[in-house]
């Protein structure tokens, strides 16, 4: 379990944000990344991350770069997928003390509610638990905060009981910032997911 | 708050700043400004009373902005609100962290406060952003607390050529200290005025311990882009948005072209029929170097 095929690729949204630090974390964990700015990027990758920054930004240059639409294609075709801070809230289904104007690409079915743990100074590390046992440091910075979860999402990591890592279908969002801990467990968690599509294709070509 | 719980570290202050990489921290007097900032994509605004470049017009002491003022551009956006202190005044520093301000720019724009000391910037739980001009200057600041370096450039001259001086030189420097030999990291400590660790740091890594921007003189989508090709990670505009003719299309090209910096087929889309930028001032017309503040 956990390695990823080694022609794997996985693209890392680049319009603003933490996106070299994801790259430097799939750097360490031995998996090529590639910036993604425009659609051409797209081709050829098996999973996407969409990382920290400020959500209203990414938002305004995923239309202006022409990304929305063919991210929004592949997320919903079960993409493997990981959202962190920002990223969590563009694939959140509802999205609290945003902006009216302000759209994700519904594929995890929860509430998001923009910096509701406060502002920078409110800005915290502390421990996450996971559901499967043992707990990973949390960065948590201007953090969006999850309200509500859907019946089919898996809570894979909480804080003091809330839901902070979960998990629907192929989309994983995390409301800290696995990319500045220098903790794995996140990253690995979508390679794995990326693994199991690769298979998932494979078994059904085979069928045919 | 819980004992669990850790707020102000190093990780978090300087996380922050690696969350506004790739973005345009842009500089607004008014809640409307803020707003229209907001909406071409801004990832931050600075609240301030006056632009730098009327600062220079003026004259006088330049302080920190009016609580009331900050507190309007505070509740017009969501995103980060940064603003300034003077160098060395640890008090309107403390009165910004109370207003919970986002980031505080220890800046050369106002006037200073103190012409031997800067602010102790761990005290505080807000993280810092500070000028420099040179390497040695970028890691004094970094040693005292500063979770992102911002080369000075010359604010509000509309002019990028002071900009580029600043960033060719902390950039040059730090390619150099790569090449290095372990023997002369600390000749590179001696006459950068900077702790050896932190250069030795750089020698290991090739890079500041904190993201480093731009400002002072970015007037125009391609400034931006020429910025980042240079090395820089974002870009502060002050001036250069406001005080051009047609702000709110100006302010979302700058934005594109700071994602796009490295495509030149984008940058001469998002540069097209912007309208007049800031009229801009020569080097030698400049009577006051802001950038030689700070020390």
């Amino acid at each position: 379990m956990g390695a990823a095929l080694p022609q794997s690729t996985v693209g890392v949204l680049a319009l603003q944000g933490a996106f070299s630090n994801h790259l430097s974390a799939l750097s360490t964990l031995g998996v090529a990344g590639r910036a993604v700015r425009r659609p051409v990027d797209l081709e050829g990758i098996q999973g996407l991350i969409l990382p920290g920054g400020e959500s209203t930004t990414m938002s305004m240059l995923l239309d202006s770069s022409g990304l929305r639409e063919p991210i929004a294609d592949l997320l919903h075709g079960g993409f493997p997928v990981l959202g962190t801070c920002a990223g969590l809230i563009l694939l959140s289904k509802r999205i609290h003390d945003g902006r009216a104007d302000q759209r994700g690409f519904d594929v995890l079915d929860i509430a998001t509610a923009r910096n509701a743990y406060g502002r920078q100074n409110e800005s915290f590390e502390s421990a996450v638990e996971l559901s499967g046992g043992g707990s990973i440091p949390g960065i948590f910075i201007r953090a969006p905060r999850v309200m509500e979860v859907g019946p089919n999402v898996e809570i894979i990591g909480t804080r003091h009981g809330e839901p902070v890592l979960v998990r629907e279908r192929s989309a994983i969002g995390c409301a800290f910032h696995p990319e500045l801990s220098g903790d794995p467990t996140v990253h690995r968690l979508l390679i794995d997911q990326i693994g199991r599509s690769l298979t998932a294709v494979a078994d059904a070509s085979q069928e045919d | 708050m819980n004992s669990d719980v850790t707020t102000g570290s190093t990780p978090i202050k300087r996380g922050l700043a690696e969350m506004l990489r790739g973005g345009v921290i842009m500089d607004v007097v008014t809640p409307d400004q803020a707003r229209v900032a907001e909406d071409a994509g801004a990832c931050a605004v600075m609240a301030l009373e006056r632009v730098p470049a009327d600062i220079r017009r003026d004259g006088g002491v330049a302080r920190m902005s009016d609580p009331e003022m900050i507190e309007g551009i505070q509740e017009a956006v969501t995103i980060p609100v940064m603003a300034k202190a003077r160098i060395g005044h640890f008090v309107e520093a403390q009165i910004l962290q109370s207003l919970g301000v986002d980031f505080i720019d220890e800046s050369e724009v106002l006037t200073p406060a103190d012409e031997a000391h800067h602010i102790d910037k761990l005290a505080f739980t807000t993280p810092f952003v500070c000028g420099a001009t040179n390497l040695g200057e970028a890691l004094r600041r970094i040693s005292e607390g500063a979770a992102m370096i911002r080369s000075k450039g010359e604010a509000g001259t509309g002019n990028i050529v002071e900009a580029v001086r600043h960033l060719r030189s902390i950039l040059g420097d730090i390619r150099r200290i790569g090449q290095a030999d372990p023997a002369e990291i600390y000749d590179w400590a001696k006459q950068l005025q900077a702790p050896l660790p932190l250069v030795r740091e750089i020698a290991e890594t090739g890079r500041l311990p904190v993201p480093l921007f731009c400002a002072g003189g970015i007037a125009t989508p391609a400034d931006a882009a020429l910025a980042m090709q240079l090395g820089a990670e974002a870009v502060f505009v002050g001036s250069g948005i406001f005080k051009s003719d047609d702000p709110a299309p100006r302010a979302r090209a700058i934005v594109e072209a700071t994602t796009h910096f490295s495509d030149p087929s984008i940058l001469a889309k998002v540069s097209r029929s912007l309208g007049a930028p800031m009229t801009g001032i020569g080097m030698d017309a400049v009577t006051e170097r802001y950038a030689d503040r700070g020390w």
